[in-house]
């Protein structure tokens, strides 16, 4: 016996109609949500860089970024120049937090001058520098933004992951990781070393800020690598802009 | 119960205990080993299996007398992917912080066997109410076993609690570090997760030895 939901007609025409509803409704859904979405971006990028320049509402132990409402204005308070630094120029553009940094790299890959942002952010008398960076962990992207002073030293940092391993790489954006970041140094003997996530550090309460080492996470060694990876080549790029700071 | 019939509430119990989908029918071990590192991100993981068990379990049911049988498993795997687009968008839409720490565990709920094993072995045969009681029984069931291993996994691999220090600090060497107490860091390993999960299938089987397959 058969039925008519066996026949090849139905099943076509079942597919067909089934592709088009879930397609028109999945569009409809992805455009009308897409303004929302993209302005929470936009906020969350806001929120990452005042984060990493230590205006953030952290308590012990938490993460937690100033709220939503007052960010746009603190933004602007406390964020005095955006910079884009491309091919050894230098200019100025109030949209440069909007950059996006995976688009520069593939820029770079293809062989053109890619542009790199920086902000510079005025807080209790203090000038920080807050570069973007991106480059890959375990499973997917990892980026961060990392707030300098005019030697090189970390101010502070802020890391954010796409997919890393929950409990294991994912932990990359807790303060036990990243508030040893603080107060380390870029460079070493005036020369671009970056910072090595390292197993072997030995310095458990990162008391050595100049050894150019913070301590690994268990089970999270790629993502860790990839931690290092990302700060050596990233920030490098920015060394002559510092070095030129200095002479001038 | 006044609410369900006795039929309906075996339902809902049933996967809790003698039917668990983990422990007895042993689905969803993927996602049970990869997330349970951290008892917060296992929580999450149950809410959002129950979630999307729940209503996916509806719209199969409803849909059980249309859908040609020789598509069948495609059609249910779009059911659940939308479903699961759909969560993701509200979230980052209305819920963004919770949708960042939810991230990667959204995607991962399409590829949890429980929910097409729902769909094929109940909800193309069953009206809509008992598929939705079928669906918050497999997905509480799942929940509670993600939620124990989450819980001692964290515990002893790291020593906290949704994040908590319960146990002292470690390197300032408090509370039960004092006394020479150190975390297990193989804990927070998938293989840990198996092994703790075939305790809870020792424990249950040896409390209720008609679980046991005679050989």
């Amino acid at each position: 016996m058969s039925k008519k939901t066996d026949s090849n007609s139905y099943t076509i025409i079942f597919s067909v109609g089934m592709v088009l509803i879930v397609g028109s409704l999945l569009a409809f859904l992805a455009s009308y949500f897409k303004p929302t979405i993209d302005e929470n971006k936009r906020i969350e990028k806001q929120q990452n860089i005042l984060y990493a320049m230590g205006v953030n509402e952290n308590e012990e132990g938490s993460v937690t970024f100033i709220s939503k409402d007052v960010v746009g204005e603190n933004f602007s308070k406390y964020i005095t120049k955006q910079l884009v630094i491309q091919g050894g120029a230098i200019s100025e553009n109030d949209q440069a937090y909007l950059i996006d940094i995976k688009k520069q790299q593939t820029l770079a890959k293809e062989g053109e001058d890619r542009q790199f942002p920086l902000f510079i952010g005025e807080k209790d008398g203090k000038t920080f520098y807050v570069a973007p960076i991106r480059g890959k962990g375990l499973w997917d992207a990892i980026w961060a933004y990392v707030a300098m002073d005019e030697n090189m030293v970390i101010q502070g940092a802020y890391f954010d992951h796409k997919g890393e391993t929950a409990g294991l790489g994912a932990n990359i954006k807790l303060r036990f990781f990243m508030d040893d970041f603080t107060g380390e140094h870029l460079l070493s003997d005036g020369q671009f070393k970056g910072i090595d996530v390292s197993k072997s550090n030995n310095d458990p309460k990162n008391e050595d800020k100049m050894d150019n080492q913070v301590d690994a996470i268990a089970g999270a060694t790629i993502t860790g690598d990839g931690v290092s990876a990302m700060i050596k080549s990233e920030l490098r790029n920015y060394v002559s802009y510092f070095k030129n700071l200095k002479t001038n | 119960m006044g609410l369900l019939s006795k039929k309906d509430a075996k339902l809902i119990t049933d996967p809790l205990t003698d039917n668990n989908p983990i422990t007895i029918q042993v689905l969803g071990i993927c996602s049970a080993l990869a997330i349970t590192a951290e008892l917060n991100a296992s929580i999450v993981m149950a809410v959002s299996v129950l979630f999307v068990l729940g209503v996916g379990n509806v719209v199969i049911s409803l849909m059980r007398n249309i859908i040609p049988s020789k598509i069948r498993i495609i059609v249910q795997l779009i059911v659940v992917a939308t479903l699961v687009i759909i969560v993701d968008l509200v979230l980052k839409a209305f819920a963004y912080e919770l949708s960042k720490t939810l991230g990667a565990f959204i995607g991962l709920i399409i590829t949890n066997c429980i929910i097409m094993g729902r769909f094929e072995a109940f909800a193309l045969g069953n009206g809509p109410w008992k598929s939705f009681l079928d669906g918050i029984g497999n997905a509480v069931g799942y929940g509670v076993i993600l939620i124990i291993v989450g819980f001692f996994r964290e515990l002893l691999g790291a020593g906290t609690l949704l994040g908590f220090k319960v146990l002292g600090d470690p390197i300032e060497k408090t509370g039960l570090y004092a006394i020479g107490y150190e975390n297990n860091g193989f804990m927070l390993l998938a293989p840990m997760a198996l092994i703790v999960v075939g305790i809870l299938i020792w424990v249950q089987r040896s409390r209720n030895p008609a679980l046991i397959e005679e050989n």
